[in-house]
């Protein structure tokens, strides 16, 4: 540790400017070997699932979208049924295979004879997306509900906060259940734009806005006191213009918080999507994601449990990265930060 | 003491028609399809169609509409499920309270103890190996979903392990009335109850640590030490109860919260006919006015609940109570 402080310090004996906010933070968060193992997991993950197409096409040789209930494939020479018969009871039922720890099914089938490994990498890129972009609708609405309230104040700041309060004291999965019953059941449709009811786009909207009070309250709460911080009163006595001080003062500080929260946001909407996918009004068939691969796997849990257990596993440890990363980023930009981010 | 009251609870009833509103736009104002359809549910019948279009009143303006579904929720209470004809809606809710209440109480009274348990360890042997894993445990327990841990229980309870010493005393899945057998309602609420708590038990532990941290810095940590206290006393007569503070005020919103639906997945996983499994059903058969009735309820409790956690709060603490 010291040789590499060492390093670090080294270009800084050439006279230059001093080193800002973000580069001081980005180099606090380069030296915390958590945060960047989170980030190597990370990495993998998603060049793992982005790969998703070639493993379909070349390990796997299937296509995990499509049942596959009368395939066999070749096991140490011998032809092997997909879906096995039965030998318990009367014989009649079917069970998929287990994994085969081989290329073909290598984590077994699911009750349509789809291979688990195939469809985990496919689920995981809608996990990974939804997540993703439900993290920023909350941080972008959030951002812009906290700053306008914030900073106008007023009657604005009266009925946006209350509106804060009232969606931040409604129960968020009976929120979500609400908003995803009526929109998956028929879709949504807004003059022109019309949603379909299997869209990703549906899961992504839900989960961004019931995150929206718990970032925009503390936001909020934040462009107030910079309002009314000196230097922002030094700024308005020189006569610099509202927009400005709000673009040059208040926004930058504001971004921090963000940044602090987005790891943290991901990594619980993570978690959302997969409830939600697991009650069946997350992502719709022929779609799928690692909730809705376990919720596959709950019928098959006492034969072929690892249907269930691997999409799981890799839900755990994505969360458990993002969950690291966001505490290296929370001690890399904001040390002071005390976020409590509302586990659901 | 008097007028704060009156205040939160003025708060308390503005939330409750904010709510109110917002689950009334979305269940009938969500544009893109008819909400006569979403409330009739999947196969109905033109009757049926112009039946609930009638008696929701979906020809008059929105104020009347939300007017008539907050009688039909609230005063007359005879919603009716249109999945299952004829079946009431509400009477459904208070039959399933005490199946979720049962979970809940029991896995709160888990985590607490095992949650105060991790924070005093792991901040009385911080910077050390066993601070180090017991927050890291603390970590997984937090990232991982309620509903794999339940299934991976199942497995393990009901199928692997079942025949050993271990597990042989798990009785299948389902729920048994306190009232009807004590003992079956014990033995069959153990691993749901580990189940939800785990998640608590991470989160609260990694809570109390930070909260006891930083108190071991303040003054009043020192004047102990100076007076010779030795490190049991200055832990749990000065640090921990400062420290327990944040963990209440946090165990009232999540106590709340869990019982008003956050148990929705614990229930399904294991079977137990609560509110939660309610609404789940309800999910499953499209049935909207079922729904909208748990979430009605449900947030209600947790708003009331979130109200009385405050008073409570504001009476124990006199800093909070005249800052008001």
């Amino acid at each position: 540790m010291s040789d590499s402080a060492v390093d670090g310090q080294a270009p800084a004996s050439v006279p230059q400017k001093a080193e800002g906010p973000w580069a001081a933070g980005l180099r606090k968060l380069r030296q915390d070997r958590t945060a960047m193992g989170a980030v190597i997991v990370l990495l993998i993950i998603i060049v793992a699932c982005c790969a998703a197409p070639l493993y379909a096409q070349h390990v796997s040789q299937t296509n995990p979208f499509q049942s596959n209930l009368d395939g066999t494939i070749t096991l140490g020479g011998q032809d092997v049924d997909i879906m096995q018969a039965d030998s318990a009871g009367l014989g009649l039922g079917v069970t998929p295979i287990g994994p085969t720890w081989h290329g073909q099914y290598f984590l077994g089938a699911d009750n349509q004879g789809r291979d688990v490994a195939a469809r985990m990498l496919y689920g995981g890129q809608n996990s990974l997306v939804i997540s993703f972009f439900a993290t920023i609708v909350t941080l972008v609405l959030a951002a812009l509900v906290g700053t306008v309230a914030g900073f106008i104040g007023g009657w604005t700041d009266t009925v946006l906060a209350r509106l804060l309060d009232v969606l931040w004291a409604f129960p968020i999965y009976l929120l979500a259940i609400s908003l995803s019953i009526v929109l998956i059941s028929k879709g949504l449709q807004i003059g022109p734009f019309n949603i379909p009811s299997n869209s990703l786009l549906l899961p992504i909207l839900i989960i961004g806005i019931v995150y929206v009070p718990y970032v925009a309250r503390p936001i909020r709460g934040q462009v107030m006191s910079l309002t009314r911080s000196d230097f922002v009163l030094a700024a308005r006595c020189l006569g610099v213009p509202a927009p400005r001080v709000l673009f040059r003062d208040i926004l930058p500080n504001v971004t921090t918080t963000l940044i602090v929260f987005a790891p943290l946001m991901m990594a619980l909407n993570m978690l959302t999507e997969s409830a939600l996918s697991f009650l069946s009004i997350g992502v719709q068939p022929p779609f799928a994601s690692w909730g809705t691969i376990i919720q596959d796997g709950e019928d098959l849990l006492y034969t072929q449990p690892m249907v269930a257990i691997a999409p799981g596993l890799a839900i755990i440890i994505t969360v458990l990265a993002l969950n690291f990363l966001g505490d290296g980023v929370r001690d890399a930009f904001d040390p002071r930060a005390k976020l409590r981010v509302k586990k659901g | 003491m008097f007028f704060p009251v009156i205040r939160r609870l003025g708060e308390m009833l503005f939330v409750m028609f904010g709510i109110s509103v917002v689950v009334f736009l979305i269940f009938f104002a969500t544009p893109g399809a008819d909400p006569a359809a979403r409330i009739a549910g999947r196969n109905a019948t033109p009757q049926v169609l112009a039946q609930v279009r009638h008696s929701f009143g979906f020809d008059q303006p929105l104020p009347v509409q939300y007017v008539k579904v907050m009688e039909k929720l609230f005063v007359s209470r005879d919603l009716t499920s249109f999945v299952n004809r004829g079946e009431k809606v509400i009477p459904a809710v208070v039959e399933a309270a005490p199946v979720t209440l049962s979970l809940v109480l029991g896995a709160a009274v888990i985590w607490v103890v095992f949650g105060i348990w991790v924070g005093v360890t792991a901040a009385a042997t911080r910077g050390t190996i066993i601070d180090r894993a017991l927050m890291f445990a603390g970590l997984v327990g937090i990232s991982m979903p309620v509903f794999w841990v339940g299934s991976v229980a199942n497995l393990l309870t009901q199928s692997r392990w079942h025949n050993t010493w271990l597990f042989h005393w798990v009785p299948g899945l389902g729920y048994t009335p306190l009232t009807q057998h004590p003992l079956l309602w014990f033995k069959g609420l153990v691993i749901p109850w580990i189940t939800l708590a785990i998640l608590y038990i991470g989160l609260y532990g990694r809570v109390l640590r930070a909260n006891l941290v930083e108190a071991y810095q303040e003054d009043f940590i020192r004047t102990a030490r100076a007076k010779g206290l030795s490190e049991a006393r200055i832990m749990f007569r000065h640090a921990l109860r400062t420290s327990l503070i944040t963990f209440v005020s946090m165990f009232g919103l999540d106590f709340g919260a869990l019982v008003g639906g956050g148990a929705l997945l614990t229930e399904v996983v294991f079977n137990l006919p609560g509110v939660g499994r309610l609404t789940y059903l309800a999910l499953q058969s499209l049935d909207l006015p079922f729904i909208m009735a748990t979430v009605m309820y449900s947030s209600f409790f947790v708003v009331v609940a979130n109200a009385l956690v405050d008073i409570a709060y504001a009476w124990l603490d006199p800093r909070v109570r005249d800052a008001r």
